[in-house]
């Protein structure tokens, strides 16, 4: 019997890992958008002194670590394993990047859901007693991800209104069982959901029914009511993907319209930044949580986060066999204190 | 969750839920920057007739001229610009085509000269290439066939 278990998909975490650092690293446009001062740092160009964009999203995963050691004083000798993905094929930024890590690593693929997959995957190993540290991290760069899943970045085409920008940035948290929160309590692992959307310039909507799912279901195995919420933040479903989610959680008698936000949302300005639909990319919700929950959560202006990152798992394949699109969300709980 | 869409119900509401794109704005701009990019075109060919060359001569300059401006434009990084602003007003002409294959061509030169550049050069203008040139095989069979 799992002892630990809290329903049909949630964990109870019985020693809850703290969040003892972040680290952010976004890219120029992000770096002039509405989050901008919560990053810890922004490059200047997209290419970052290196010769390939895979290597530059390689490069952001490498400081990325980095800076996460370094902010919690730790050396890569007291890091038990390392749980990262992104979007590349293969999920070369991830791999490239930690491959002089000397740290056991786990590759994930949960496309833009990583964050909240990866977060939810090192929780447990502490939790379980596997692990004292873990880094959880995940990046995305507009560039590779334009170049992999779309088209050439010079050619002159024009995108819909429905289409999500791929954020350039990486983000990261280091798990502890030592440390003073924030904690994360609860994890509620999605299910692969598809509502038979196809269109791949219109992810949010695919993606906001796995998010409504893995809301309720949370909501329903722990018994918390939307109202111990100060913040419901889901990963990147953009605009259009949130007011779904938003009507969806409506009709199911959960109404968080006065606390719920989206990272796709908020890491963009729409009407200045060109942004169409908003923000996505494993780092959109990465760099959102590495910057702007968490420091909200430390100066104490939030308490309670839920954070639901999502993922739409196509390929370029998939699309163009015509196949619609399986969406996944992962959901953590953040707590200020216990 | 409780309330079971079927696919064909969520499309149709997710359709209901989608911005439209403004379709009277983008096609007023595509007339007109792809009514300017002809224009360019015309004058070309009129200050090169009016230079003697003959009319064969003329039209084959023209469109290399125009060829040779969309690929450095591209090159320039202002053509993705132009094509965000003006859509099918910059992609229809010549110098569009010109875009499609050179700017691949950009992209790859990471992956090399040979499985980079050179195979992914035509990636996107290569079906165009494939189905006009077989559009043109049917149609000069047809008229032929239709000549008799």
């Amino acid at each position: 019997m799992a002892t630990k278990s809290n329903g049909k998909q949630t964990v109870k975490l019985q020693n809850p890992p703290s969040i003892v650092s972040t680290a952010s690293i976004v890219g120029p446009k992000e770096g002039q958008g509405p989050l901008r001062l919560y990053f810890d740092n922004i490059i200047d160009d997209e290419m970052w002194g290196e010769k390939s964009w895979e290597r530059a999203e390689s490069k952001l995963m490498r400081e990325t670590f980095a800076k996460i050691l370094d902010k919690a004083g730790k050396t890569s000798g007291d890091i038990n394993y390392i749980i990262a993905g992104d979007l590349l094929n293969q999920c070369i930024a991830a791999t490239f990047g930690l491959r002089e890590s000397g740290i056991p690593f786990f590759g994930v693929y949960g496309a833009c859901s990583t964050m909240a997959e990866s977060a939810s995957l090192g929780a447990m190993l502490i939790d379980g007693g596997f692990a004292d540290n873990v880094v959880c991290m995940t990046s995305s760069h507009f560039c590779s991800a334009e170049k992999q899943f779309r088209f050439p970045l010079e050619l002159g085409s024009q995108r819909t209104s429905t289409a999500q920008w791929t954020v350039t940035g990486s983000g990261g948290v280091l798990l502890s069982n030592q440390g003073t929160g924030p904690y994360i309590t609860y994890v509620t692992t999605g299910k692969i959901i598809d509502f038979g959307i196809k269109d791949a310039n219109n992810m949010g909507a695919a993606m906001a029914p796995a998010a409504a799912d893995t809301i309720l279901t949370h909501f329903k195995d722990t018994g918390i009511a939307p109202q111990s919420y100060d913040l419901i933040v889901t990963g990147d479903l953009g605009y259009v993907g949130k007011s779904i989610c938003e009507e969806l959680l409506k009709e199911n008698g959960y109404d968080i319209k006065d606390r719920y936000n989206d990272c796709g949302v908020m890491i963009f300005d729409r009407e200045k930044q060109d942004a169409h639909a908003g923000g996505s990319g494993c780092g959109c919700s990465a760099a959102t949580l590495a910057g702007f929950i968490y420091q909200e959560l430390q100066k104490g202006c939030l308490n309670n986060v839920l954070f639901v990152a999502t993922g739409a798992l196509l390929s370029t394949t998939s699309s163009q066999q015509g196949e619609s699109i399986p969406c996944i969300a992962h959901a953590i709980t953040i707590q200020r204190s216990l | 969750m409780q309330k079971a869409f079927t696919k064909e119900e969520y499309n149709k509401y997710v359709e209901t839920k989608s911005p439209k794109s403004k379709i009277l704005r983008n096609i007023i701009r595509a007339f007109v920057v792809g009514g300017l990019i002809c224009v360019i075109g015309q004058l070309i060919s009129n200050l090169l007739a009016a230079r003697g060359f003959s009319k064969e001569f003329t039209s084959s300059l023209t469109s290399l001229i125009l060829i040779f401006v969309g690929a450095l434009f591209t090159g320039l990084n202002v053509y993705d610009e132009l094509g965000r602003y003006a859509g099918a007003g910059s992609i229809v002409p010549i110098t569009g085509f010109a875009n499609s294959i050179v700017s691949p061509a950009m992209e790859f030169k990471s992956e090399g000269y040979v499985t980079g550049v050179g195979a992914k050069m035509f990636v996107i203008a290569g079906p165009v290439i494939v189905y006009g040139t077989s559009a043109s095989v049917i149609a000069g069979i047809l008229y032929y066939l239709l000549r008799f």
